[in-house]
């Protein structure tokens, strides 16, 4: 497990599992690159990551996209559990890390074998941070998540709550009730729950950043500037 | 990384009882627990019997999962460790907390045993499970390996894909499949066996003489008179 690991961030071999191998997976055969976007809803994820697979495929490497809820497994029931909100913690996070470990199998790994570079939109690290805001056992959910590989890079797009607000509005013009942690209870008032609950998963972030490597990107400049600044982070991965 | 030891739920306070019984198929278990359950409802007592009987939303994902065969040992593991939960957070607490005595075909061993022998880390499952207290008391029956098989392959003809372990690539005749899947199972139950003090249960022997040998180790180590129904 992760408070263990003693190694530079430099000289650590990339592509190993957090802690527990997956049966029949040889990380030495996984020449593929891993690059984790996480960051909350408003972030810029997906404008980013959108851009960095153009730049990628323009280099001529090839890429493979994954996400959360996007398995085959378990995605519909995720989002149907999500809307009729009748699942309780547990279960929940299990379901999720279900979703998470069908693509880990049947997507990440054989594009990784394949020599791709894999483009997660958000990873383990989101759904450790909203167990643990739910208040699920920080070992229990790293145990969970010690069949993750790790990847080459982590990009965090960093914005402050109220900053993700207004660009909620600005797309959706309303709140999303998971991404306000409404099922938290924290206060009735959608606004006020919004915000306190970003800040706790950034407060999460945080205090995940001294177990794992991240790279804290500040999301609050424009879109291009954002993605010349990963992409200089992702080029000393690729090469 | 230090050990959190596990508790049973009258360890935890809870006022009502868990009884699991384990073992591989065949070998009786369900209408021990059956005949156990009419004892204790027979008597007046609050009892519940606890089905599989997960939310139509974890059912649907694992059904197209085993259907379409996309599960590997790692998503096997993690779907029936959501419908457990499923289980546990809906109907098991609620029912522990409103002081039943309740009876369970099956618990977290079985997953312990199914996971590991599909080759899943055995440290990693358990501390999967471990959001679940421990039974209070667990019966485990065994009988020898071919005794279950018999009943099984006589009763059964036609054996499910996962249930045999097809899925382990163990032999392409299902039968056969089955057999190996079986035995390393009852395997891994007999190492648990000390290691989580289950009460074995000699399951080559006749129906009422299991079932009171079950009888007479519930009274011993659960008060029955607190968990009248009038109470």
């Amino acid at each position: 497990m992760a408070t263990k690991r003693k190694t530079s961030p430099l000289t650590r071999p990339a592509k190993r599992f957090f802690g527990h191998e997956l049966p029949g997976v040889k990380p030495s055969e996984l020449t593929g690159k891993l690059i984790v976007i996480e960051g909350a809803d408003g972030s810029g994820r997906s404008t980013q990551i959108k851009r960095l697979v153009d730049w990628l495929e323009a280099r001529g490497h090839a890429t493979t996209q994954v996400g959360l809820k996007r398995s085959n497994l378990a995605s519909e029931e995720l989002e149907r559990a999500k809307n009729g909100n009748i699942l309780n913690r547990t279960t929940l996070s299990l379901f999720y890390a279900t979703d998470f470990a069908d693509q880990l199998e049947n997507t990440i790994i054989p594009s990784l074998r394949a020599g791709f570079v894999v483009l997660a939109d958000r990873y383990i690290y989101t759904l450790m941070a909203r167990d643990l805001v739910r208040g699920l056992d920080e070992e229990w959910v790293r145990n969970l998540y010690s069949i993750a590989l790790r990847p080459d890079a982590v990009f965090y797009l960093k914005l402050s709550p109220e900053k993700l607000i207004q660009r909620n509005f600005m797309k959706n013009h309303t709140l999303d009730y998971w991404e306000s942690g409404m099922d938290l209870g924290l206060s009735m008032d959608m606004f006020d729950s919004f915000v306190q609950y970003q800040q706790r998963l950034a407060d999460q972030f945080e205090m995940m950043r001294k177990n794992f490597d991240f790279t804290i990107v500040d999301a609050d400049q424009s879109v291009d500037e954002l993605n010349n600044e990963l992409r200089s982070h992702t080029e000393r991965v690729i090469h | 990384m230090k050990k959190k030891p596990e508790k049973t739920f009258a360890q935890l306070g809870y006022p009502g009882r868990l009884v699991a019984v384990e073992g591989i198929d065949g070998s009786g278990k369900s209408t021990q627990i059956y005949l156990l359950k009419r004892w204790l409802e027979l008597q007046g007592l609050k009892v519940f019997f606890s089905e599989w009987n997960s939310s139509g939303l974890v059912k649907s994902a694992t059904r197209r999962g085993k259907q379409q065969k996309l599960l590997t040992p790692t998503t096997f593991s993690l779907i029936h460790a959501t419908d457990f939960a499923d289980r546990y957070e809906r109907q098991l607490v609620p029912l522990l907390k409103a002081g039943y005595i309740v009876l369970c075909d099956r618990y977290k061993f079985t997953a312990f045993a199914r996971d590991t022998v599909r080759g899943c880390s055995p440290e990693w499952v358990r501390k999967i499970y471990n959001f679940a207290a421990l039974p209070d008391l667990t019966f485990f029956f065994r009988a020898p390996l071919e005794v279950s098989l018999n009943r099984i392959l006589q009763g059964r003809p036609q054996l499910k894909y996962h249930e045999a372990g097809m899925d382990l690539g163990l032999s392409n005749d299902i039968e056969e499949s089955f057999k190996l899947f079986q035995g390393r199972l009852l395997k891994v139950y007999g190492k648990m066996k000390s290691e989580f003090g289950l009460i074995q249960i000699n399951a080559n022997q006749p129906i009422e003489e299991q079932q009171q040998e079950v009888r007479q180790r519930l009274a011993k180590s659960i008060d029955l008179k607190q968990y009248q129904l009038d109470n």
